[in-house]
């Protein structure tokens, strides 16, 4: 083919300019010119082995991981990152108030389960539940809604940041360990109904020495219930640290007679594959199992504790630096060309995008109407009347 | 001795009636039901008629009920659905509550309320205020029931009532029957409700027989939950109770209408919802009011009745105070004198009659 001046001159200056573009700001255009063939579709990588109790073998060492997956955790992790940021953020302005347990550095946990089960399985959890809320299905938009007390809340402003619910999520529970005779009780109703579904019951290291949790393990394994106990081990229960608060601390071994896991929670393949190990070993019957998920919060036990006077700041920049679970994800992906960091700079500014969109609905979305002050007390039942404050003030309840 | 009691009860003879039967063949079949079999009847029916009910509980499999309420329903329907559990009260409590938000509808039995003590906040915070907390998105459909009150010789430990306690929190129906017919109707309403109920039987009732008839003994009859009973008609006091104590106002009213005073008798059925429309209506035609717990007196049922008395239009139609005839303010001692002593007795009853009366 010959080519006229005029064409090649034209040739020039579209090169030039791409080359001049690849140098400035623009990076759209250089994404353009890379097409997704050069990435790596898929890639393994070695996970840790887990600790195990009473197992004669163990979730797999090495895990497989798609580039369409690895965008997905990577985003989904930001996405909880910064929306407990933005609770943070809006805590500190008084526009949430009351209880707010925030689970910046836990990411991998919540996502990595949810990986690790399916949408039709059953998950419930203590009161950092955020992250969940948002694995489980419900929207940034509703979560924040719900923390600022509005009535888009998604439980219209009644239930607040420890009270979210979803389909098969449970919550959002304020009662600590109470969670988990329900996750055996949900387990109990999967096996009754006859599906394979599971219920991942979750609890922190504070929890885990609850006598209620020895109950659920002593009914769960009696009756074989198909439920994972998951203890979120973050080492700290409030201000108490786990070698002042437990005898043993060896979570995972505290079911006896249950089998164990210990895995790393920084890790998101490591929670993935130990995931869908437990969620196997219940679906074949054999039932229930315990899972410690060794883990780490930035932030202190809630808004009202600073987090620096029972742990040292090294502490926490250590952790931030060496283990935080989204740049473990990251650097993973860039050193197996999974994705460019480009791409993930987008994926940050889209992020960033729909907290600050949420976080503007979530200020300015009305509060709830007070005549919806009484209602939802009953479900599927007629109106009823409710005292108010005052004794002739007779306030209306619909379910 | 139980058969004559029924027949005072029912307030009429139940020998006449069978007689009458015989000759006019068109009265209705009247059967006489223990409140114990009656309960079973609605558990058997309830757990026929829906696949998602079941019974769990200690010894409600094997031993057959440790009231012997379950009788016959572990060899009926199996380890699935009647379930035997280990003395964990608020494990299995949690349980019961987590499988009724995952779709089942189970019936957990406490041996007595009291054991509930240990299970209050799986009641209370898991149960009860769900459904409010989610604005509806989540439901519990579960019932507790077990005997409440006192019993005979169990001493402080076993015999508190709990009326008062389940019967301040919004999100919980609390029903209290006394007769066969309100033992089945309210526990095949409360199994049917999609909310949590809390069911307060009572032990000494268990083996008491009642009159029930052809319609309460469908299939498919439920008493409505938040309605009381009226079972005596009478004009010159109103008498309100719930539970075992029903029985003691009847023997009262009986005594009573001897000398001319007709007692009106009413029978709560429910403590939450407590229903109010029935009590002022009859007040306002008696002009007095006594009522009759076995609970104690400091915020219980009778207080409440009380406040929502004064605080009604039914205020006006107060001739006299209301008396509340209650348990004595202790721990239920053992000795039988004592014990007897500690809780209301039918000379109580009429005793506040007359005081409220000025006779």
């Amino acid at each position: 083919m010959r080519l006229s001046l005029n064409s090649m001159r034209k040739m020039l200056t579209i090169i030039s300019n791409v080359l001049k573009g690849s140098a400035s700001k623009n990076v759209a255009r250089v994404v353009a010119a890379r097409t997704y063939a050069d990435f790596t579709a898929e890639a393994t990588f070695d996970v840790k082995k887990c600790d195990t109790h009473r197992l004669d073998d163990a979730p797999p060492t090495k895990s497989v991981l798609t580039r369409e997956d690895a965008l997905k955790y990577y985003r989904t992790m930001q996405v909880i990152r910064r929306m407990e940021l933005k609770a943070d953020q809006l805590y500190k302005q008084k526009i949430i108030r009351g209880f707010c347990h925030l689970s910046d550095g836990q990411e991998a946990c919540a996502v990595g389960i949810e990986a690790g089960i399916k949408p039709t399985d059953h998950l419930i959890t203590a009161y950092r539940a955020h992250g969940y809320t948002y694995t489980r299905g419900v929207s940034v938009r509703e979560i924040l809604a719900e923390l600022t007390g509005r009535r888009g809340g998604c439980a219209k402003g009644k239930g607040g940041s420890m009270h979210m619910y979803a389909n098969n999520f449970y919550g959002g529970n304020g009662i600590v360990g109470a969670q988990v005779p329900l996750g055996a009780g949900v387990a109990l109703a999967c096996k009754y109904l006859d599906t394979d579904q599971v219920c991942a019951t979750l609890y922190g290291d504070g929890a885990a020495n609850q006598g209620q949790i020895f109950e659920a393990y002593n009914m769960a394994s009696l009756w074989k219930l198909p439920c994972i106990f998951i203890c979120e081990n973050n080492k700290y229960a409030m201000g108490t640290s786990v070698e002042r608060s437990s005898a043993s601390t060896e979570y995972y071994k505290r079911g006896d007679f249950i089998p164990g896991l210990r895995v790393d929670g920084m890790d998101i393949l490591c929670v993935k594959e130990a995931t869908k190990y437990a969620a196997d070993l219940c679906r074949a019957g054999k039932g229930p199992i315990v899972m410690e998920l060794q883990t780490y919060r930035y932030h202190g036990h809630s808004m009202s504790d600073p987090g620096v006077s029972y742990r040292t700041r090294e502490e926490i920049q250590e952790v931030r630096s060496k283990s935080d679970p989204i740049s473990l994800l990251k650097d993973r992906m860039l050193a197996n060309n999974m994705a460019s960091v480009e791409e993930l700079k987008e994926i940050d500014v889209q992020v960033r995008k729909e907290i600050e969109e949420a976080a503007q609905f979530a200020t300015t979305d009305p509060e709830p109407p007070l005549e919806e002050l009484c209602n939802h007390i009953f479900n599927n039942d007629a109106p009823l009347e409710v005292r108010g404050t005052l004794p002739w003030a007779k306030l209306k309840s619909i379910s | 001795m139980a058969l004559l009691k029924s027949c005072v009860r029912s307030g009429r003879n139940v020998f006449a009636v069978i007689l009458r039967r015989e000759l006019h063949k068109t009265a209705p079949a009247l059967v006489q039901v223990t409140v114990r079999d009656a309960l079973t009847q609605a558990m058997d029916e309830e757990l026929e008629r829906d696949e998602r009910v079941f019974l769990l509980g200690e010894e409600v499999a094997q031993y057959d009920g440790a009231y012997k309420v379950s009788r016959g329903l572990w060899k009926k329907y199996g380890d699935k659905r009647i379930i035997d559990t280990p003395i964990t009260e608020m494990g299995f409590a949690g349980i019961a509550v987590g499988s009724a938000m995952a779709g089942l509808r189970p019936i957990c039995e406490f041996m007595t309320f009291n054991f509930s003590m240990q299970a209050i906040d799986q009641i209370i915070n898991s149960a009860a205020k769900t459904s409010y907390m989610s604005a509806g998105l989540q439901s519990v459909p579960i019932v507790f029931r077990g005997p409440n009150g006192h019993s005979a010789g169990v001493a402080a430990q076993h015999s508190q009532c709990f009326a008062a306690w389940y019967g301040h929190c919004p999100g919980l129906k609390v029903l209290s029957p006394w007769s066969a017919e309100d033992a089945k109707g309210l526990l095949k309403a409360a199994i049917r409700d999609d909310n949590p109920v809390v069911f307060l039987e009572n032990e000494l009732l268990y083996g008491v027989a009642f009159e029930v008839s052809e319609e309460a003994q469908s299939k498919d009859f439920v008493v409505p939950i938040g309605k009381a009973k009226v079972e005596r008609q009478g004009t010159r006091i109103t008498l309100v109770s719930h539970s075992r104590y029903v029985g003691h106002c009847l023997d009262a009213a009986a005594v009573l209408a001897k000398e001319g005073i007709e007692c009106e008798v009413i029978n709560l059925r429910s403590i939450r919802p407590l229903d109010m429309e029935t009590i002022e209506s009859s007040v306002a035609k008696t002009n007095h009011l006594v009522t009759v717990e076995g609970g104690w007196p400091q915020f219980g049922v009778g207080a409440e009745i009380c406040a929502r008395i004064m605080e009604g239009p039914a205020f006006n139609y107060l001739d006299a105070p209301v008396i509340r005839v209650t348990g004595v303010d202790i721990p239920m001692p053992y000795a039988k004198i004592l014990e007897d002593n500690s809780v209301p007795q039918i000379k109580d009853i009429i005793i506040s009659v007359k005081k409220s009366l000025n006779i």
